[in-house]
């Protein structure tokens, strides 16, 4: 898992070309193709074998939660003994609400916590009733937990990878 | 919000074809005709609905590194550090959080190594930790947001 694949300079030039998005125009992997010099059917391949290895997670569309009335961004965190930790965050990470499910170091003392489940919600009182699912699943394992609100964004680019 | 909004943020959140008329393909799937979909899309990334559209890259399998940082930071030193954080270009996205740990970032480095050099560029400059928590393990990683 994780392992880094071998990307030549022209799949490099195609994610550079592709990671601030898609044209949305009729024939997006043309426009692309004509831009960096190459035919379409080679970019249409490269694109294809990038989502076959894994480095394309997919292709779609990255909705704003704020602007969609998900103003409640709760970072969950939990507790859990190392031991179970992978059947557990499978576990939350299966759930509905769960938009991103880790397992993290634990800084100690300041941070107990090894399970972070990342839960959106239209009010903290729906973060919170998500967070008690995710409480009665943990049952006796959930040693300690919290919900961490952001309370305002500091920066917020997109990740600039591939260069 | 309409009808054709919701379809193509429910409907879009992956799968996108790679073919020569890839917005053809998706707008049949979604009952919708090639200029609505490419009309209304173009719509609401221009109006901030959407704050993306494409592929999303897997940050690690190109090699680079990826981390969750968290700083603890006085109030009275909160927004000079947040600047000197933001103008990294490697941090991703910075939130403030209601925590003793109140400072979160995402730091994305191309090679590795730099991840660390980074980090400790970042408490050299700002004079405090930074805590570092890489992903150990990924349980799910996607959005499943209905509107």
């Amino acid at each position: 898992m994780d392992q880094p694949i071998l990307l030549d300079e022209t799949d490099r030039r195609i994610i550079r070309a592709t990671q601030a998005g898609l044209p949305v125009v009729l024939r997006p992997y043309h426009a692309i193709a004509e831009k960096l010099g190459l035919t379409a059917d080679e970019v249409m391949a490269r694109i294809e074998d990038l989502i076959e290895f894994g480095i394309i997670r997919r292709i779609g569309v990255v909705p704003n939660h704020y602007k969609l009335g998900y103003t409640a961004n709760g970072m969950t965190v939990w507790d859990v003994p190392d031991e179970q930790i992978d059947e557990l965050g499978m576990q939350v990470g299966a759930l509905d609400c769960v938009s991103h499910c880790y397992h993290r170091p634990r800084h100690l003392p300041q941070w107990p916590y090894n399970l972070f489940a990342m839960v959106h919600g239209r009010s903290r009182e729906e973060v919170e009733a998500k967070a008690k699912t995710i409480a009665g699943l943990l049952g006796e394992h959930n040693r300690a937990n919290l919900i961490l609100y952001s309370t305002r964004i500091l920066k917020k680019t997109g990740l600039r990878i591939g260069d | 919000m309409n009808d054709i909004d919701r379809a193509i943020i429910n409907g879009l959140q992956g799968g996108f074809p790679v073919c020569e008329r890839p917005y053809l393909a998706a707008a049949e799937k979604l009952g919708l005709s090639e200029e609505e979909l490419i009309e209304r899309l173009q719509c609401l990334l221009d109006n901030g609905t959407l704050s993306r559209f494409g592929p999303m890259y897997h940050a690690e399998r190109l090699g680079g590194a990826l981390s969750l940082v968290a700083m603890e930071i006085p109030a009275a030193d909160f927004d000079r550090v947040a600047e000197q954080v933001n103008a990294f270009q490697e941090v991703a996205h910075n939130y403030a959080r209601d925590h003793a740990l109140n400072m979160w970032f995402v730091l994305a480095t191309e090679k590795p190594e730099r991840k660390d050099q980074i980090l400790a560029e970042i408490e050299r400059v700002t004079g405090y930790p930074a805590y570092d928590m890489p992903k150990l393990a990924e349980y799910f990683v996607g959005l499943r947001l209905e509107v």
